[in-house]
């Protein structure tokens, strides 16, 4: 029952609340991104990430440092405190805990299906995988010729299995097809989790829902704008689509319809929370509104923090600290060529060329 | 005495005075001590927790704990008064009025002291539990989550006090 939450809380949970909050704090400040600002040389900022949680974790490499190491040094900063909280939970904590790093899982699973089709090798995307997705059996991913033996071979035995149900066909793997697998994925995952914490109750299930919510009308506007003139028709946009949420169901259907972005802005600003984001835009460029959502999502996620003795702090903690690692990448070490392998990025959907 | 009443009313007036008094001084002492661990549960487990990244706060939180404590000893101290306040009647008198006043008085302060501690100790707790979680943070929000705490602790002595001035009417007939 919503409210008594703190009567029984503390039981089972109270212990790891407390750790992710301590977590919390070790988050980079205002203070931090300022002087990463200042920062010219890879170095500069090794000694300033030193002075800071990620110190430990920088301390003991080389010092021709690559971008890519600091990357990895802070995911795995990251992966530890998972798995630290991860061994102490119980039940539900610990199921909570593994729900969010499907959505890592199913990004594992397509870029190493993308990645084969595009004849790279196993080795190399394996080492590219986001840590925190990995399972076993995941390089044999690299052997399926098509969506059923993927299932047959590799998926049925991981947490992803009761999503393949929608999009188990005998279509041959290729661009569009494993895009729209992974949101079909993407989005039978979202719909279990929303259903997991509603089954909860109480606090986690009002504060999951919002979040979600969020998230799932996210990449809704994500997949109509991305997929607009291309080839996806507008039923199979339309089922890509969550069932709960603000948009559903009526913004869905009018988003189901857009073709440009004029006809998307129409669409959400009937919506008052998405007023604010859309607003921002004069002229629809996209890379606005991933900043805008973003900013959104991260408002969100800080409102977590606010109540105590519910679960939506563990979510929020991982997706903040993943957005940090964003930031660092994005902004810090902004001189490495962004290309798939190191978008960790789950909010990224590509649909493929315009038609010309 | 009762003809026409109904007959549960038969039954509980025919209950010993003692049956009352018993329940009542276990009331006071048991459910005053549930109320104190509960408390003292749900500040640990968040203390513990938060020390971790913030050794600091240990010492100072333990005043949390210790408000908690302070419950269980108002009920300790009640159920000692209250049990002092048990006297022998002679059985021909066992269900008078008198005796029956006397009986009740008990087990009403011993009930009165005792939710009163429960509520007690669990909002002490509740609050001890956020206020190590927010000193973790910030230490400067110690002291004034602290007198929330002392508005939480004064529920329990007003529960003493009620349950005191109760219990002093309990006079039970001397003679037969």
């Amino acid at each position: 029952m919503y409210g008594f939450e703190a009567l029984t809380f503390n039981i089972h949970g109270g212990y790891l609340e407390a750790i992710v909050r301590g977590y919390r704090s070790g988050l980079l400040t205002a203070a931090d991104y300022n002087n990463l600002c200042q920062c010219e040389t890879l170095d500069d900022i090794k000694m300033h990430l030193s002075a800071t949680e990620y110190g430990s974790y920088l301390q003991n490499e080389p010092s021709p440092l690559h971008t890519t190491t600091i990357v990895e040094k802070c995911t795995l900063k990251l992966v530890d405190e998972y798995k630290h909280m991860l061994t102490q939970a119980t039940e539900p904590l610990s199921t909570f805990l593994e729900y969010i790093t499907y959505g890592h899982m199913i990004d594992n699973v397509v870029l190493i299906v993308t990645g084969t089709l595009h004849e790279r090798d196993v080795q190399e995307l394996l080492e590219k995988c986001h840590p925190l997705g990995m399972f076993d059996s995941i390089a044999t991913l690299a052997i399926a010729q098509n969506m059923r033996e993927l299932y047959r071979l590799v998926l049925v035995d991981t947490p992803l299995a009761p999503y393949f149900s929608e999009c188990i066909t005998s279509e041959d793997l290729d661009d569009m097809n494993i895009e729209i697998m992974r949101n079909t994925l993407y989005k039978a995952y979202l719909e279990d989790f929303y259903r997991f914490c509603q089954k909860l109750g109480g606090a986690t299930a009002e504060i999951m829902s919002d979040l979600l919510a969020f998230e799932a009308d996210r990449r809704a506007v994500n997949i109509t704008i991305n997929s607009i003139g291309t080839e996806l028709t507008r039923d199979d946009r339309r089922k890509l689509y969550s069932n709960f949420g603000l948009l559903y169901p009526y913004g869905h259907e009018e988003l189901a319809v857009c073709e440009d972005m004029d006809q998307v802005r129409g669409a959400m600003e009937k919506y008052p929370p998405y007023q604010s984001i859309f607003s921002k835009l004069s002229y629809g460029e996209s890379q606005i509104l991933d900043k805008a959502f973003y900013e959104e999502e991260v408002k969100r996620l800080c409102l977590a923090f606010e109540q105590q003795f519910h679960y939506g702090v563990f979510f929020a903690y991982m997706r903040l600290r993943e957005q940090e690692i964003r930031n660092l990448i994005l902004k810090y070490l902004g001189n490495l060529k962004l290309d798939f392998y190191f978008e960790f990025d789950s909010t990224r959907i590509d649909f493929g060329e315009e038609p010309q | 005495m009762v003809t026409s009443s109904s007959s549960w009313s038969q039954a509980l007036v025919q209950i010993s005075p003692y049956t009352f008094s018993a329940v009542g001084i276990a009331i006071s002492i048991g459910v005053s001590v549930l109320g104190t661990a509960w408390g003292i549960y749900i500040t640990g487990s968040s203390l513990i927790g938060a020390a971790i990244k913030a050794p600091r706060i240990t010492s100072k939180n333990l005043i949390s704990v210790i408000f908690c404590e302070a419950v269980a000893i108002y009920g300790v101290i009640v159920a000692i008064i209250l049990q002092t306040k048990l006297e022998s009647v002679p059985s021909s008198r066992m269900h008078d009025p008198e005796s029956m006043r006397a009986g009740y008085a008990i087990f009403a302060s011993g009930i009165i002291v005792g939710f009163a501690n429960l509520v007690c100790g669990l909002c002490v707790g509740i609050i001890g539990s956020s206020c190590a979680l927010s000193d973790a943070q910030n230490s400067s929000l110690f002291v004034k989550i602290l007198v929330i705490e002392i508005f939480g602790s004064a529920l329990g002595l007003f529960g003493v006090i009620v349950g005191i001035i109760m219990s002093a009417q309990a006079t039970w007939p001397t003679k037969a």
